[in-house]
């Protein structure tokens, strides 16, 4: 038994105190509004009270959820469905809440943690508390308090005299002994049955994937029509039309080539032209269906080629051991791109930096720019006019479970981050 | 068509493999060659050219492809060598600019695509110009750098060839480039030309 542990306990009684009072204070406050609340949605009131209310709940439950992180290193999802920002109303918002499941979690776990959850927290400091105070009745704080009250129960042991006193005080020391050794362990223990009751069950958590899934697939296939239609509409009003005048010129020549050669060859010279701008409109659509250096060297210099490109300066750094597939690659390309165009065209910076990595199981990707920020990720703060692209670039990330990190404050800089779980060839 | 205009065609090949073992083996004066080649249908074409010139400095290879990408342009450009050159493919239809575009590289110039070209000067459009060069300077370099000649140049800008003369020897001693044989200063000068806008 070293300082070490003596530390850890006493430093796990103090967590247990604070859970308890949270639990016991703030769990129970939020239920009692909780069930008032709701109780008064027939009659109108609980409509404008639960919105507000069910949220403080949530944020009560993200504390616990950061504190089982910071001291017992333990990660709880959450798994709330989004909000649609303002659009629902009132009573839509209310349903919407009520009908998500992690709301009635959170609940449930309000009764747990102001019963259960307390008293398992509470019982580190009170093992010290008792320990102590059995100590002391032995050193002599025997007689004022049997002078008070005889016998003074200490727990199981009468304490009456001298003799008893002692009998506490190795008690005291015998549960002081159990709080070095169990109290560490009392904490865990609260945020393992926070854990269970908190964080959805495998089910909801499939539900809860798939619901995900389904959104994503639906982006997906939204994307690749519209992508199509593009692609559709370019051809039918770029190349095809230059093939077609191609056609005809080359036909007036035929009929010219004797009776007029000097027009004929004029015509020829315009054939060649329109055959030169259809290579041109067929390149530039190329590029924007899956660009040549993507296909011919990758990711890495494929951004590389397309820093080039950008009227600003832009410095790329590429550590990759090999070649994500094709699907992954082109994602990550566009994604780039995007997030590219969006720091030339908003932040007017004078530097973009791009890193490329992958750690973890994970392609990673940052864009950062010098530039005056106020970048918004559009799914998430309503539907700005700057967010369109950053959203874009989430809904074509979402296809492969990447995900999307913009920190931009006002008057820069900005940086957009992009994970994709990925493997390299 | 390379026929048609008096080249003797000592090889033509399909992949890159094969591509390797007939630049190795035949040693010819100028090879003209796709980026895209079979098997891997990647950049091939590219790698090939670009390992001959390592195993003999200075080949002249004319690289052609569907697109034009300052990337590749800037790692056939890397050894200062010159003989050199890199097109759209629909460059060829344009039979004379083609074969002096070949005949360019051959002689150890280089033959950039307008397109890359172009890439280079919009971006440098906000930069400082090059060396203190005038813009009637940056449009005959540019030219240069396409693998013209004086008289081409002259009449593309609608100048006498002696006034294009004049502009280029100004180039030369702003980029600092020594008194030596005409064609190399030019492969020097496009060279310097290309890689600041590289760099920028």
């Amino acid at each position: 038994m070293n300082m070490t542990n003596i530390r850890e306990a006493v430093v796990a009684a103090g967590r247990g105190f604070a859970l308890a009072l949270l639990g016991l204070i703030g769990s129970v406050v939020l239920l009692v509004l909780a069930v008032v609340s709701v109780a008064l949605i027939p009659i109108g009131v609980g409509l404008f009270t639960t919105p507000p209310v069910l949220r403080l709940v949530r944020a009560h439950a993200a504390r616990r959820r950061l504190l089982a992180a910071q001291w017992s290193g333990r990660r709880i999802t959450a798994g709330h469905r989004p909000l649609p920002p303002g659009a629902a109303g009132l009573a839509g918002r209310c349903s919407l809440m009520l009908r998500d499941p992690a709301t009635w979690r959170d609940l449930q776990w309000l009764l747990v943690d102001m019963s259960a959850g307390a008293a398992l927290a509470l019982l580190a400091p009170w093992l010290i508390v008792q320990g102590l105070f059995g100590v002391l009745l032995a050193a002599g704080l025997w007689s004022p308090v049997v002078a008070a009250e005889d016998p003074y129960w200490f727990l199981f042991v009468p304490v009456g005299g001298r003799g008893t006193a002692g009998l506490a005080g190795l008690l005291g020391l015998a549960l002081l002994a159990l709080a070095v050794k169990v109290n560490p362990a009392l904490v865990r223990a609260h945020f393992r049955l926070t854990g269970a009751v908190l964080q959805p069950d495998r089910e909801g958590r499939l539900e809860e994937r798939i619901e995900r899934l389904t959104e994503s697939r639906h982006d997906a296939l939204d994307t690749s029509a519209a992508e199509l239609r593009r692609i559709e509409r370019d051809l039918h009003d770029g190349a095809q039309a230059r093939l077609v005048a191609m056609g005809m010129h080359l036909g007036t020549v035929e009929a010219l080539i004797e009776k007029d050669p000097a027009r004929a060859r004029e015509l020829i010279a315009r054939a060649r032209e329109s055959s030169a701008e259809a290579l041109t409109e067929l390149r530039d659509l190329v590029r924007g269906i899956h660009p040549p250096v993507l296909a011919e060297r990758g990711l890495g210099d494929a951004v590389r080629a397309l820093a080039l490109r950008l009227p600003v300066d832009a410095e790329v750094t590429v550590e990759l051991s090999g070649r994500a597939e094709a699907p992954v690659e082109s994602a990550a390309y566009f994604a780039v791109s995007e997030a590219l165009a969006n720091a030339v065209k908003h932040a007017d910076a004078d530097l973009i930096r791009v890193d490329l990595s992958h750690t973890g199981g994970s392609l990673r990707i940052t864009v950062a720019d010098d530039g005056r920020g106020g970048a918004v990720a559009g799914s998430r703060a309503g539907s700005g006019l700057a967010g369109t692209g950053l959203a874009g670039i989430e809904r074509r990330l979402g296809t492969f479970d990447g995900v999307l990190a913009v920190s931009s404050p006002e008057g820069g800089p900005t940086m957009v981050s992009m994970e994709i779980p990925c493997e390299l060839f | 068509m390379l026929e048609a205009y008096d080249f003797d065609v000592v090889a033509a090949v399909e992949s890159g493999p094969e591509l390797t073992r007939a630049l190795a083996e035949l040693e010819p004066d100028v090879a003209v060659v796709d980026v895209r080649l079979p098997p891997s249908h990647t950049d091939e074409g590219l790698q090939c050219a670009l390992a001959a010139r390592r195993a003999r400095p200075g080949m002249p290879v004319l690289v052609l492809s569907q697109h034009v990408e300052q990337l590749y342009a800037r790692e056939l450009l890397a050894d200062r060598r010159g003989g050199v050159g890199y097109l759209l493919k629909d460059r060829v239809f344009d039979a004379d600019q083609f074969i002096g575009a070949v005949r360019q590289v051959a002689r150890g110039g280089t033959a950039m695509d307008p397109e890359v070209i172009s890439q280079l000067l919009s971006r440098r459009a906000r930069d400082e110009p090059m060396g203190g060069l005038t813009p009637r300077e940056l449009e005959v370099i540019e030219l240069m750098a396409q693998g013209r000649s004086n008289a081409a140049i002259a009449e593309r800008m609608t100048v006498t060839e002696r006034a294009v003369a004049k502009h280029t020897s100004n180039i030369f001693a702003k980029l600092g480039l020594p008194v030596s044989d005409d064609d190399n200063r030019r492969v020097l000068a496009v060279l310097a030309y290309l890689d600041r806008g590289a760099a920028a």
